[in-house]
């Protein structure tokens, strides 16, 4: 039973990164703009959170919390690019979201060669720290499971699903957003800026993207390197197709591949798993969704309008 | 300097234009980094000089001036980027877009890796059969976004990401699992089904080059005859224009659009056996990407998805990629010349933007004139 509660409690760790970047491509996409620059935007936020915290820890003890906001900061700022790019110079936006993935490989480990002199950042001495949360860690079930020994960004994670799906389907903001990724031409003729939501779906995609590199980097490693994301942007994206662009299925999606992560590593544990190699549970999630893409294919549940450079004449 | 002014205006021009421009913005914005991150911008473009020409501009006029050997090291760095460049800008031409190319490179140099391990023949049947099952390694790993876009209309830029995914995995669990692997690389390749010549690295100075740069050419070639001279090129090109005018004229469509990433998934697989029995000649398992697919995007684009264009294109971002070592080595870190190729793809992809302002300019130089 202590090993099942330790996979379900690293699940929901190694999850929580994908959740809070795939929501950020929830904002984008919903919005109308595709954003494959989500693994870029991760390696934004991862760097800074990591250099912030290396940097702060000797002063104060919040600094990873810091690292976390520097995170969402920095991945806001490079999103803004990718905005510019594909909103208003209707540049393609698979491309200049490759750009961006490009361009973060470049960008990270460059300022990590000004900054430490090395490939990577310097490593921090805690990062965040598990809580066992008293009383609420005696409840049983899910005591063990959300409770103890549990990082308080994952219950960040979880506020930020239910905040997106409230702000996305019971709000105006929320419904001019899923508009403008449907029918922009019906948003713009009812006089709400295409261009001001897509802003805002694409900056909070960084924000979010820039955040769950953030977590990833504080929560599953002790420094910043190039293999630190290491294709969790394209999971989350995954992820959100997987979920059909809602909060609720891209969480379900989200727990489903951190649970196939922790599976790979728990398999030597299960007798009838060991003879599968390790490369199949790293290879699985990919094949699974390629599967999930073939059979949701006969319901186009994606936005309809993403991916297209808004055009006024087409009204 | 008219004559100068006379080229920004011209609008038929742009498309050679728009990337010069993208290119030299791009190394300004790089050199204004270098200079705020306390960096000597000069360095690294002596690097990049070194790396391209093969001469020290620190060393002019001495007999340490010329080194073959880093142009040896250039053209071989070029070599599979400009494959996954062809590979990309084969699909865009049929208004594909194949992100995939990295993990078609990937199982096609597993394939080359396997055939050239496992198979023990005469050169002139080990090498061609080599560089075939690379091809068809590639074209293989096209076909199911291909298909699965042309049966079920799933969008092809998300199964290639997880087809480069499922590549990397798979290609290293397969490496692994050869006669004599250890866990980072293969046994070598028999000579007889390699690129690697004692010739081309005598030429320059112990270099890697090696044969291989014989196929490059002449898939530039069939690339251009391919999409230039024949129908078949004509109707996969006429579907990248307007898919549904071409089903109107009584194209097959689909059939075209699986062709079209079997064709693109080919080249990319050669470009894969650059890597494993050219510049190596061994399988190596691989951490994580080398980004040669993202590369080729690079390629494509800068060069207008045209033969010469990739060809040329592909020369820059090899010089680009093979300089960084230089780079690093004199204290410049190398990842200026990563960011310097991403802003070329930036620009690229923003040339709408270039190409308003440059319309801008002419609109102004017409009222200056009257």
């Amino acid at each position: 039973m202590n090993t099942f509660y330790s996979i379900m409690t690293l699940t929901l760790i190694f999850a929580a990164p994908i959740i809070v970047t795939g929501l950020g491509g929830l904002f984008s996409e919903r919005s109308g703009v595709v954003n494959i620059a989500l693994e870029g935007l991760m390696m934004i936020g991862a760097f800074s959170a990591a250099t912030v915290t290396v940097m702060l820890e000797p002063v104060t003890a919040a600094a990873p919390w810091i690292g976390l906001l520097a995170g969402a900061f920095f991945g806001g700022i490079i999103a803004l690019i990718h905005a510019y790019a594909s909103i208003d110079l209707k540049a393609d936006q698979v491309i200049s979201g490759t750009a961006i993935n490009l361009l973060a490989i470049g960008l990270t480990i460059y300022f990590a060669q000004i900054f430490f002199n090395q490939q990577r950042t310097d490593a921090f001495s805690r990062g965040l720290v598990k809580t066992t949360t008293p009383v609420l860690s005696e409840i049983p079930f899910f005591g063990p499971i959300l409770f103890t020994n549990m990082y308080q960004t994952v219950y960040l994670a979880l506020l930020i699903v239910v905040v997106t799906w409230f702000v996305v389907y019971k709000t105006t903001f929320g419904l001019r957003l899923r508009a403008c990724g449907e029918h922009p031409q019906a948003v713009d003729s009812m006089g709400v800026s295409v261009r001001k939501m897509r802003y805002y779906g694409v900056a909070l995609s960084g924000i979010l993207g820039g955040l769950g590199g953030a977590i990833m980097v504080l929560t599953q490693d002790t420094q910043y390197t190039i293999g630190t994301i290491h294709g969790t942007g394209f999971i989350a994206l995954a992820a959100l197709i997987f979920g059909k662009w809602n909060p609720w299925g891209l969480l379900g999606a989200s727990l489903f591949f951190g649970f196939s992560q922790v599976f790979g590593i728990y398999s030597n544990d299960f007798e009838i798993l060991q003879g599968l190699p390790q490369e199949f549970f790293y290879g699985l999630p990919y094949v699974l969704t390629i599967i999930a893409l073939v059979v949701f294919s006969n319901k186009s549940v994606g936005p309809k309008a993403a991916g297209e450079p808004y055009d006024v004449s087409k009204r | 300097m008219s004559k100068l002014k006379h080229l920004l205006l011209d609008e038929s021009k742009y498309k050679i234009t728009v990337p010069i421009i993208a290119i030299l913005l791009s190394f300004l914005i790089a050199t204004i980094v270098m200079v705020f991150t306390g960096i000597n911008p000069v360095g690294a473009f002596k690097a990049l000089i070194r790396t391209m020409t093969g001469i020290n501009m620190d060393q002019l006029f001495t007999d340490k001036m010329y080194n073959a050997r880093y142009l040896g090291e250039f053209l071989t760095t070029a070599l599979p980027i400009t494959m996954t460049g062809i590979a990309v800008a084969f699909a865009f031409r049929t208004g594909l877009f194949n992100i995939g190319a990295e993990g078609q490179l990937m199982v096609g140099a597993m394939a080359a890796t396997i055939v050239s391990i496992l198979l023990d023949l005469p050169m002139i049947v080990h090498l061609p059969l080599v560089v075939l099952s690379a091809a068809a390694a590639g074209a293989a790993w096209g076909f199911v976004p291909g298909f699965l876009k042309a049966r079920f209309n799933v969008h092809e830029v998300v199964v290639t990401i997880m087809m480069n995914y499922t590549a990397l995995h798979m290609s290293n669990y397969v490496l692994k699992s050869l006669p004599g692997s250890d866990q980072v690389k293969t046994v070598k390749s028999l000579p007889s089904g390699t690129f690697q010549s004692d010739f081309l690295k005598a030429l320059t100075n112990n270099s890697r080059f090696h044969w291989g740069f014989v196929v490059v050419i002449l898939s530039l070639i069939i690339f251009w005859f391919i999409i230039e001279k024949t129908s078949f090129g004509f109707e996969l090109r006429s579907v990248g224009f307007n898919p549904h005018a071409s089903r109107y004229a009584g194209m097959k469509v689909t059939r075209n659009m699986v062709f079209s990433m079997m064709i693109s998934g080919a080249f990319a697989g050669i470009g894969g056996a650059m890597l494993s029995i050219g510049t190596f000649n061994y399988g190596r398992v691989l951490v994580g990407f080398e980004n040669y697919g993202f590369d080729g995007i690079a390629v494509a684009l800068l060069g207008g998805n045209t033969a010469v264009g990739v060809f040329l294109s592909g020369l820059l971002f090899g010089g680009l990629k093979s300089a960084q070592p230089l780079m690093q080595a004199n204290q410049i870190p190398m990842e200026i010349a990563k960011i310097i190729s991403s802003l070329i793809v930036l620009f690229v992809a923003m040339k709408y933007g270039f190409e308003m302002l440059l319309r801008l300019y002419a609109k102004q130089q017409l009222k200056e004139e009257e």
